[in-house]
């Protein structure tokens, strides 16, 4: 028998490919810088904010930006840099705590529905159908209306709505799975139901699922903010960047910057996640995946 | 068959092509210098990453964005190709030169007629009217001796067979009548059936139309059946060319040499002869060595070839090598090559049975679809395996060979369990095994282990490939995790992996590494039967011979038996002491290998053997050719499922009734209304002890 190989030489390691191939793609990058900045922001934005978001100044009313207010101030003489400042932790909670369940309920039902098939699959499939025919916002306002708008409801009907898209893609990466011959190799070998979901197919599943996340990330951002303009998002005083932007709509002509400032922050973090999703896409999925 | 004497049509000089990469250009082609005469076929061989499709498309210019030609030139005709500006180029490309790719269902546009695609080509570069380009298209699928041209033209890639596609693909290339054409492995997706009735084809087409070919294949056998001339490349260069009568008689270089020796031979196996196999890795590009470049994988090399790189020499008339040895690769044959085992004798024939797979059958309901749906309620029923039975004697081989779609994969399958057999009884080692996978036990489980075709899908992509292997292993439980580790060494030792692969992940191997693991994890269950599905048939020539290497020293050194499962004759010969020959769902021929390789043999096992390519132009085979596609298994034939393409079909009774069982020795039996007698009168050997045909 030949003594194969003089073992070839180990490629660089995973994580330093993935960064190399980031570099390729400087939206990426940017995406990540973006998205760092907001989240650094939503820790200690409340913290160095140069004033209190609730505190007035009706003779400084309707300002523009300045050394002394940097984003200039509203119809109540508020600070607008510092209420956008305070507000990102609302959205980063409310948006991103919305995102991580629609994401677990997704995961388990996709799971479910993709590995056991039959009726469970056709049931789960069915009222995901039924979610998704409804248009997201109209079902949001429907729900948020009925039941009103706190936190803990806010985020239940952004997860509520973003569930149907997750466990689908989830479902289409396990279908595709579940037939690959490794998975065939452990059912060979007497491995029970357990160790096949959790071992073998969930590992698999979590490379397009973070892609998937960070989309809906972006997306429920945008959702909350459309919910904080309809009058549906946190409640004031606390400063909504939705609230803030459909507050100021009275104000346009005389000062646009009040609306401009919460609206171009809303725009900058959507397109930073999803420059970061795009950058994640290429990273964790070379070559591209189903779902 | 001279092409000595006709005008070149394409001339290379001193071709060097380069790709940009991030780590910097790549010279993937060296100083490649060759000449394709009108009416020759020039054969390009090599393992994958030679270089052989880069330097095709190079030569048409068709190279993909970061790749150049840096030095060279290339002449089509009069025509200096590289002088040509890119709109020029467009006229050359489909017109002058044509391509046939490896994959016609890929090739073929799925959502335009295959008649109106060729007619298109005609239109464009021939400007004819649309009836005249009908009327041509037309002509070319009669060409290619496709059955009722007319409503063929009329259909979609998706209605029609991959030997079908592949015809169309050649009609096209050939409507334009072209200077030069390049088929890039045309027929490896192909079954060895279809491929030996395509390469009629093109070898009698070409020779009509007295077009200049680049063939480019990895199989030997397939060069040696059609082409005149052949380059074998390696690693970017050329390391021998010659015309097929001398390349195949008198190789001048150790990798010529070596390849051959990788293909397994139809008049030996296992016992006879371990295949040779080149250790080590083709270099890259960017890592290529000091000196010859195959030196690190040559048997024969020696101080000074690591020194120099030797340069291509006109050996004989036409005959050049790049070895500086070439005058004793001859002598060395035996360093190079392994020569013939002594034959331990094994008396195979009373061992006990350890798998016995009893009228097996396997039905699927096939939904129907469209409007047929609503005026039926009964499904189609595709009987995939129809009364198999099998059997499997402990440390032996079972080869099972037949066309895709004969439902040997099926029948595996339903041993494994992972189908649910309608009827049938297995029995491992005497005791009844329930047919569900659901139903079986843990330690029966262990007992049949499988081996996948496709090392890719059968590694999970996210476990590095210890656990992967040690797994089985963990789940015997009360396994102290350091004898795993120590198991697992053990196995990787025995499948010749280095240690320290344990930790790489599936995507850091290749291929032939991949399914080296996919075998250590079968074996690390200890199981007593292995099913081995087309274990190797998508590797190199050279991996494939390593690996049946391995398969055979392991099933010697443990004992366990294999059902092993595959559309290549020449590997099924090797690895087999028992072969059966499968059609439609049935067997039809049982025996010892060496009895199903001689004859009598079954009309369709006969076929099958005879087109086999056979590595050396010196053998004339008998040609006898299957035509059509496996009918549907729907609706199978009425009495001899063989008889729709048979061809000694001997009239109404073969329609009508179930041929007999009918037993040439104690163990060997042929399913055939032809006696046995009239069979034996009729049939020659395929390849007989010295390799030539008898008398």
């Amino acid at each position: 028998m030949e003594n194969i190989q003089s073992a070839r030489p180990l490629p660089t390691s995973r994580a330093a490919r993935s960064l190399k191939r980031m570099r390729r793609y400087p939206a990426t990058m940017i995406g990540f810088a973006i998205v760092g900045i907001f989240i650094l922001m939503a820790l200690i934005g409340p913290l160095i904010a140069p004033y209190k978001f609730s505190d007035q100044d009706l003779v400084n009313k309707l300002q523009p930006a300045s050394s002394e207010h940097w984003f200039g101030t509203d119809q109540f003489g508020r600070d607008i840099f510092s209420r956008i400042l305070t507000g990102s932790r609302d959205v980063f909670t409310i948006a991103g705590s919305g995102t991580l369940l629609a994401v677990l309920m997704g995961l388990t039902l996709g799971m479910l529905s993709g590995y056991l098939g039959g009726a469970v699959d056709e049931t789960i499939m069915r009222f995901m159908d039924v979610l998704l025919s409804i248009p997201p916002l109209l079902l949001a306002m429907i729900i948020l209306g009925t039941v009103g708008p706190s936190r803990l409801n806010i985020v239940l009907v952004v997860s509520f709505l973003y569930i149907p898209m997750v466990s689908r893609v989830v479902r289409s990466v396990v279908l595709d799975l579940k037939t690959r011959e490794f998975i065939e190799a452990a059912k060979m070998r007497g491995e029970n139901n357990g160790y096949i979901l959790f071992r073998e197919i969930l590992p698999n599943v979590l490379p397009p699922l973070a892609v998937e996340a960070s989309m809906r990330f972006s997306y429920s951002i945008f959702l909350v903010a459309s919910l904080g303009f309809l009058g549906l998002g946190v409640q004031p005083p606390s400063p909504d960047w939705g609230m803030m932007v459909s507050e100021a709509r009275t104000w346009f002509n005389l000062a646009p910057w009040i609306l401009l400032y919460p609206a171009g922050t809303i725009a900058f973090l959507v397109v930073g996640v999803a420059f970061m999703s795009d950058g994640l896409r290429r990273m964790l999925l070379p070559g591209g995946v189903s779902g | 068959m001279t092409t000595e004497n006709k005008p070149t049509v394409l001339e290379v000089k001193n071709l060097w092509v380069t790709y940009a990469t991030e780590n910097g250009p790549l010279d993937t082609v060296r100083n490649i210098s060759m000449k394709i005469r009108r009416g020759e076929i020039y054969g390009l061989v090599g393992e994958s990453g030679s270089g052989k499709t880069t330097l095709a498309r190079a030569l048409v210019r068709y190279l993909p964005s970061n790749g150049s030609i840096t030095k060279g030139t290339i002449t089509l005709g009069e025509t200096d190709l590289l002088a040509l500006s890119p709109r020029e180029m467009r006229k050359v490309w489909g017109a002058r030169v044509t391509m046939v790719h490896q994959d016609p269902s890929k090739a073929i546009n799925p959502s335009i007629p295959v008649g109106e695609q060729i007619a298109e080509v005609a239109r464009v570069h021939l400007g004819m009217s649309r009836a005249q380009a009908r009327h041509k298209a037309l002509e070319m699928l009669e060409k290619v001796q496709l059955p009722d041209p007319e409503s063929v033209a009329g259909r979609y890639a998706h209605q029609l067979s991959g030997g079908m596609l592949q015809r169309i693909l050649i009609a096209t290339a050939l409507t334009t009548n072209p200077q030069f054409l390049i088929m890039d492995e045309p027929t490896t997706a192909l079954d060895v059936t279809t491929e030996a009735v395509i390469l009629d084809l093109v070898r009698d087409l070409l020779h009509e139309y007295q077009t200049a070919v680049l063939y480019i294949t990895h199989n030997l056998g397939v060069v040696a059946r059609i082409c005149d001339r052949v380059g074998v490349m390696y690693a970017g260069e050329m390391m021998e060319e010659g015309s097929i009568q001398q390349v195949f008689k008198q190789e001048l270089h150790p990798y010529t040499l070596g390849l051959l020796g990788c293909v397994p031979r139809i008049d030996m196996c296992k016992l006879d002869i371990d295949l040779h196999t080149i250790p080590g890795f083709i270099p890259r590009p960017n890592a290529l060595p000091h000196g010859c470049i195959f030196a690190p994988r040559c048997a024969i090399a020696e101080e000074a070839c690591r020194q120099e790189r030797p340069p291509l020499v006109e050996v004989a008339e036409g005959h050049l090598s790049a070895c500086r040895r070439w005058a004793e690769v001859a002598d060395n044959m035996q360093k190079i090559v392994p020569l013939e085992k002594d034959r331990e004798e094994v008396d195979q024939q009373d061992v006990p049975l350890l798998l016995d797979a009893r009228n097996i059958e396997k039905q699927f309901k096939l939904r129907r679809q469209g409007l047929s749906n609503l005026f039926s309620w009964k499904p189609d029923v595709v009987r995939a395996v129809d009364n198999m039975s099998i059997r499997v004697r402990k440390g032996a081989t079972m080869g099972i060979v037949g066309e895709s779609g004969c439902g040997k994969t099926t029948f595996a399958r339903c041993i494994a369990g992972f189908e649910e057999a309608t009827s049938g009884d297995i029995f491992l080692e005497g005791e009844a095994l329930p047919r569900s996978i659901a139903q079986r036990s843990k330690s029966t489980l262990k007992k049949i282990q499988l081996v996948f075709q496709n090392p890719d899908a059968s590694l999970n992509p996210q476990h590095p490939v210890g656990v992967s292997v040690g797994r089985p292993l963990a789940l015997l439980g009360n396994v102290l995790q350091s004898e795993i580790d120590q198991r697992v060494r053990e196995l990787f030792e025995a499948v010749n992996l280095p240690a320290d692969y344990v930790n790489r992940l599936p995507h850091e191997l290749s291929g032939g590494e991949k399914q080296r693991v996919a075998i250590a994890r079968a074996f690390a269950a200890n199981p007593d039967l292995m099913i081995l599905d087309e274990p190797i048939s998508s590797l190199d020539v050279s991996v494939q011979a390593s690996l049946m290497n391995l398969l055979a020293e392991l099933q010697k050194a443990k004992g366990t038996s294999y059902l092993f499962i595959s559309h290549d004759l020449a590997a099924v010969r090797h690895l087999s002491d028992w072969i059966a020959v499968v059609y439609l769902g049935r067997v039809w021929e049982i025996g010892s290998a060496e009895d199903v390789f001689a004859p009598p043999y079954h009309p369709y096992t006969e076929a099958l053997l005879s087109a086999i390519p056979l590595p050396d132009p010196a053998i004339h085979q008998e040609r006898i050719r299957l035509h059509g596609s496996v009918p549907s298994a729907v609706n199978i034939p009425s009495g001899c499922r063989f008889h729709t393409r048979c061809p000694r079909k001997i009239g109404t009774i073969c329609e009508t009734e179930d041929p007999p069982w009918q037993n040439v020795n104690r163990f060997h039996s042929i399913c055939c209304h032809i006696p046995l007698e009239q069979l034996t009168a009729m049939q020659v050997p395929v390849a007989s002890e010295t390799g030539k045909e008898q008398p």
